[in-house]
């Protein structure tokens, strides 16, 4: 029976499969060898087949639109700079039995437990070399063997906590390990987001779907980690190396999902050998730190050097016991792929028995009798760096089979593998199992690995129930073929029976799990003060813009006297109205977004939006406005943007003392440009029409109105602006505001005596308060705007230094 | 031969420094059958917050200390008393390059003194093809590795200038060799560079030489700070020598050994991270004395 025939006759869905034509000599998820789709796929399969592709693709939307919503994205680095692309959802899930991965999961728990006993011999006795299992050279050369940290026994007593296996199917059925991952495994919180995401896509089904739930894991992780603080009063933080890293976005998701802080190295510091975050309310002990950062740049004191994201003196505090690294500096020398050609026997000598998973075939040809074979072989050999730690399809520039290097420099192959030796891999060519894609309203199978997650709990090692899958571009099933970018999947592992019910928020939590107030770190607090500051100034530049360009219509006139005192005065506040939209007023947009790209966990993915939406709607005004004319109008706009993004995270924020920060930096800024505005524009030899500007700029014409029954003079407009304590625009206002989050900042009053923060708001606040219009002049607001300066200082000295 | 020695290092800070951490290796070591510390400190100003004695994994006897308190200017300074016993072997009983290749196969341990740390590239330095042509120039597969190394520093002395003006401290070994100039820490380091393209291990030292020479004998050069130089494995039976490129010669009796590593980052005097916004001053006295 032809395969067509099998396909076509015993399958209900055969418009969805009426393409799907495995390869020769590859192995199928969806199929089996006969050519019938597999049980475990079945109903799914059944469901899928009952949807027309309209429905499919309002389905897959769906999924879309969630991503889009969460903000996942994936930060991708070309040869034209960084660019975020869109997450590359593969709609269709991987489905595995749970006979597969029942087999899988022994194999890859017995392999962490292998490679735990592997990495404390590397630092420790290093019996392996000894006994000739490892080439001392090898382990001497890697620069992940971080010498500092040999002889360091892990506080825990554990090196490993987190492990990922990036894994794939070979022709024959059976798994092979492509690559072990130990350094700081990414993917797990891609694959929580795929899961949201599939699940919508195929929520009916997902439901009633046999499918493994994922949150357990994860609850367990947690519990294990908050475990390993001990008896202290301590934090369990996640160590990033910040919003430039590609996976930033996962690490902000999972510091936001687990309840963990995030933090970078700057956060950190070392005190008598006990690691400390630096907070709002001063030093608090970090005594468990999952870290997303390569060791080599954890402590340029000890390790590499030239790290400007590290913690000096972090190895220190690691060999002082103070605190548990998941995993331990040190564990990335596991990802070395030469190592792949040892495992085998050593797993054989330090279990006594075989990997149940077997790895990738490997030789290294730093010995002669690996070499020669690799030599014999090497048409299909795959070779690359033997002290890569990469994935073994991640880089076309260094990985290659041997086939194609001949094409290329026929006859000295040979030459050339004498010549790297030591240096050098060869590798089996991996040949991947396909997995069914959507494509134009059919399935089509395309190559797929996986990567599996272990994590370390209180019953030992225990294997995420699913994984992130990538699936390849193109046809082409060899594992070298994936550097070519592709999608990535969910993967389901499905049994007959429904599994246990499991998320995160659920059952009673042994010790309830709550993030210690007042632990807000300082360069969270920074950031956000000054996304506060930032998003004022943009609103006080814009108005002041579109006031300008107002009178220059008006007058037609440059030179008019309120016209050229409004040009200077943009300048003088370095917002010079030199183009429609200067290009000055989208830098400090693009300061606010900085600013909150490094605050991510700490703030809403609608305002996070908001914010991107707004900096970019600024820039494209800037490049279409061409004529003086039309800014007024875009001025309004991009005011509304600013208003509804204030309104966002106004509105919606907690109020925890982050909020505080981004409070104070907006009433700071407010205060000080209305100070500053006041004193200028104020003065004697300000020409006619500056006090309605100032009226205008200060959206207060209406209250004016309103509350005087006189004409506009200079005593209400500074009884209204400087003086109203129910105007938000209003200096006095906003230090009112500032006073308040000010006495509610840790240490504000120290056993029953202000802080000199508190104190200084309190003397500025009071002599504007019991000052009179008349008795406000320009030189007064002026000293009063530098004061307030001055508290931007005092404020930074006091928590954010 | 004994000495005393003096050495001041001072930072001056353009603006004060918040907080600092520092790693010191200044202490001369204590090396059997070669040199022995009879009486050693190092005292500090300000005084730090903290204050810590270790080894390193090359076995350097390390300070480390901590400032949490703002502070302009830093000071260190040691005063010691060493004995220095050691002297080049008179006879070259070194294998052959290529036998020097077996010997180094055969080794199965990661202890700190193996010669399997001191042979690929490292940190500070990376291999470029230019240095193994070098060297290649110089010696072939035949050559005793004791007259490898001596060759080539030779060889290195004549070629390159000595010149304290022309590299700093983060130059790059490359470039101070393509320009054919530099001071010890670059001769040292293109060396290094060159032995261990031809297959020889080998490592950096940093220490002190003798301040003013016995009668009769030049000054040498790089005496009135802290020098480096070379060290190189020669097989099983003699182990490591030590060469001074610089100089050009063995080292002896002229020379004290404070650290050992792979190259200038295992050994830096002073390692450190500021939060400081300025630049920097810093200032060397070093005074070695026979007594």
């Amino acid at each position: 029976m032809s395969l067509d025939e099998t396909v076509i006759s015993g399958d209900p869905g055969r418009g969805l499969l009426k393409s799907y034509r495995p390869y020769p000599g590859v192995s199928d998820e969806l199929l089996d060898p006969a050519g019938r789709v597999r049980p475990v796929w079945r109903p799914f399969i059944d469901h899928l087949s009952t949807q027309t592709p309209e429905e499919i693709g309002e389905r897959f939307a769906r999924g879309n639109q969630y991503l889009n919503d969460a903000g996942v994205y994936f930060r991708h680095y070309g040869q034209d700079g960084t660019h975020e692309r869109e997450w590359p959802l593969s709609h269709i899930p991987v489905i595995i039995s749970e006979d597969d991965w029942q087999a899988i999961t022994d194999g890859l728990v017995q392999r962490a437990g292998l490679l735990e006993q592997l990495v404390a011999d590397l630092y420790g006795p290093n019996d392996l070399v000894r006994d000739g299992y490892l080439p001392a050279s090898l382990i001497a050369r890697s620069p992940e063997w971080q010498r500092p940290l040999v002889g360091v026994t892990p506080k825990s007593g554990h090196f490993l906590h987190f492990l990922a296996f990036e894994i794939g199917r070979g022709p024959d059925g059976t798994w092979w390990v492509l690559s072990d991952r130990a350094q700081a495994p990414s993917g797990a919180g891609f694959a929580l987001e795929n899961r949201v995401a599939t699940g919508r896509v195929f929520n009916e089904y997902f439901a009633r779907a046999n499918v493994h739930r994922l949150a357990g894991f994860f609850r367990r992780f947690r519990d294990h980690l908050v475990e390993l603080r001990g008896e202290t009063d301590s934090r369990v933080s996640i160590l990033t190396p910040g919003p430039m890293n590609d996976t930033y976005f996962e690490h902000a998701y999972i510091a936001r999902y687990l309840g963990f802080m995030l933090l970078e190295g700057e956060d950190l510091t070392v005190e008598n050998g006990q690691l400390m975050v630096r907070t709002v309310a001063g030093l608090k002990p970090v005594s468990v730190l999952w870290r997303r950062l390569d060791a080599a740049w954890a402590d340029p004191l000890e390790l590499e050097e030239s790290s400007r994201i590290g913690t000096p003196g972090l190895v220190q505090a690691v060999r002082e016991g103070s605190v548990t690294m998941v995993n331990a500096l040190g564990s990335g020398i596991l990802e070395t792929r030469a190592l792949l050609a040892f495992l085998p026997r050593i797993s054989k000598r330090l279990l006594g028995e075989p990997l149940r998973l077997p790895n990738v075939a490997t030789w290294w040809c730093g010995d002669p009798t690996p070499r020669d074979y690799v030599k014999k072989h090497a048409e299909r050999m795959m070779f690359s760096p033997a002290l890569s730690t990469s994935l073994p399809f991640s880089s076309a520039q260094t990985d290659f089979i041997g086939r194609d290097f001949e094409r290329f420099h026929k006859g000295i192959l040979e030459t050339w593998i004498d010549s790297k030796a030591s240096d050098l891999v060869g590798q089996e060519a991996v040949t991947l199992s396909t997995t069914p894609a959507y494509h134009d309203g059919g399935l089509v199978p395309r190559p797929m690995s996986l990567r599996v997650f272990l994590a370390r709990t209180e019953n030992g090692w225990e294997v995420m129930a699913g994984g992130f899958a990538r699936i390849g571009r193109t046809e082409d099933a060899s594992a070298l073929a994936m550097q070519e970018g592709g999608s990535t999947a969910d993967v389901w592992i499905v049994g007959d029976r429904k599994p246990p019910r499991d998320s995160l928020l659920h059952q009673n939590e042994l010790p309830y799990f709550k993030s210690q107030a007042g632990t807000l770190p300082a360069r969270a607090a920074d950031n956000l003060f000054w996304l506060g500051r930032y998003v004022e100034r943009a609103e006080g530049a814009v108005r002041l813009l579109r006031a300008y360009h107002a009178r220059l219509q008006e007058t037609a006139d440059p030179e008019a006297p309120l016209v050229t005192m409004t040009a200077a005065y943009l300048e003088e506040i370095g917002v010079a109205p030199d183009a429609p939209v200067p290009e000055s007023l989208c830098d400090i947009l693009q300061s606010a977004v900085t600013s909150a790209s490094k605050v991510r966990d700490r703030f809403s993915v609608d305002g996070w939006l908001a914010l991107n939406d707004l900096a970019q709607a600024a820039n494209s005004a800037r490049l279409t406005q061409r004529h003086n004319g039309d800014v007024p109008r875009a001025m309004g706009l991009l005011l509304r943007k600013i208003t509804g993004f204030s309104g966002l995270v106004h509105e919606n924020m907690y109020r925890f003392i982050g909020w505080r920060f981004l409070s104070l930096g907006r009433a700071l800024e407010r205060a000080h440009g209305m100070a500053d505005l006041l004193s200028v524009f104020t003065s004697p030899e300000a020409p006619e029409g500056a006090l309605e500007l100032l009226l205008e700029v200060g959206d207060s014409a209406m209250s004016m109105r309103r509350r005087y029954a006189v004409s506009v003079s200079q005593a209400t407009v500074l009884d209204l602006l400087a003086m109203d304590t129910k105007n938000p625009r209003a200096v006095l206002y906003q230090l009112t505001e500032m006073k308040d989050h000010i006495a509610l900042l840790p240490g504000a009053t120290e056993s029953g005596h202000l802080s000199n923060l508190a104190r200084s708001i309190l003397q500025i606040h009071t002599s504007l308060a019991i000052a009179t219009p008349d008795t406000l002049t320009p030189d007064m607001l002026a000293e009063l705007r530098d004061q307030i300066a001055g508290l931007s200082v005092e404020l930074t000295d006091a928590y954010i230094r | 031969m004994l000495y005393d020695i003096t050495l001041e290092i001072t930072h001056d800070y353009a603006s004060p420094a918040n907080s600092g951490r520092h790693a010191l290796r200044l202490m001369p070591a204590t090396i059997p059958q070669e040199q022995s510390l009879l009486a050693g400190r190092i005292s500090l100003l300000p005084e730090p917050s903290e204050r810590q004695e270790r080894k390193d994994f090359f076995g350097n006897a390390v300070t480390d200390i901590a400032y949490r308190k703002s502070h302009s200017e830093l000071c260190f300074k040691l005063t010691a008393r060493v004995e220095r016993t050691a002297t080049p072997e008179a006879f070259d009983i070194s294998p052959s390059l290529k036998s020097l290749a077996r010997e180094l196969a055969g080794i199965r341990s990661l202890r700190p003194e193996e010669p399997v740390h001191f042979l690929a590239a490292s940190p500070r330095l990376p291999l470029d093809p230019a240095f193994a042509v070098y060297g290649r120039e110089h010696v072939t597969a035949d050559t005793s590795a004791v007259s490898a190394v001596e060759t080539i520093g030779k060889a290195l002395h004549q070629d390159m200038r000595f010149d304290a003006e022309a590299t700093t401290v983060d130059t790059p070994a490359l470039e101070a060799f393509e320009r054919r100039h530099g001071v010890c820490q670059d001769f040292s380091h293109i060396m290094i560079a060159c032995l261990r393209s031809i297959g020889i291990p080998a490592g950096y030292v940093s220490g002190f030489l003798r301040t003013t020479p016995p009668e009769g004998r030049p000054r040498l050069e790089g005496a009135d700070a802290m020098h480096a130089w070379v060290r190189a494995w020669c097989g099983i039976e003699i182990g490591w020598i030590e060469y001074d490129p610089t100089n050009a010669v063995r080292v002896g009796q002229d020379h004290i050994v404070v650290a050992r590593g792979r190259d200038y980052g295992d050994a830096a005097p002073v390692k450190g991270v500021l939060r400081t916004a300025g630049g920097q001053k810093t200032d060397h006295k070093v005074d070695v004395v026979p007594r």
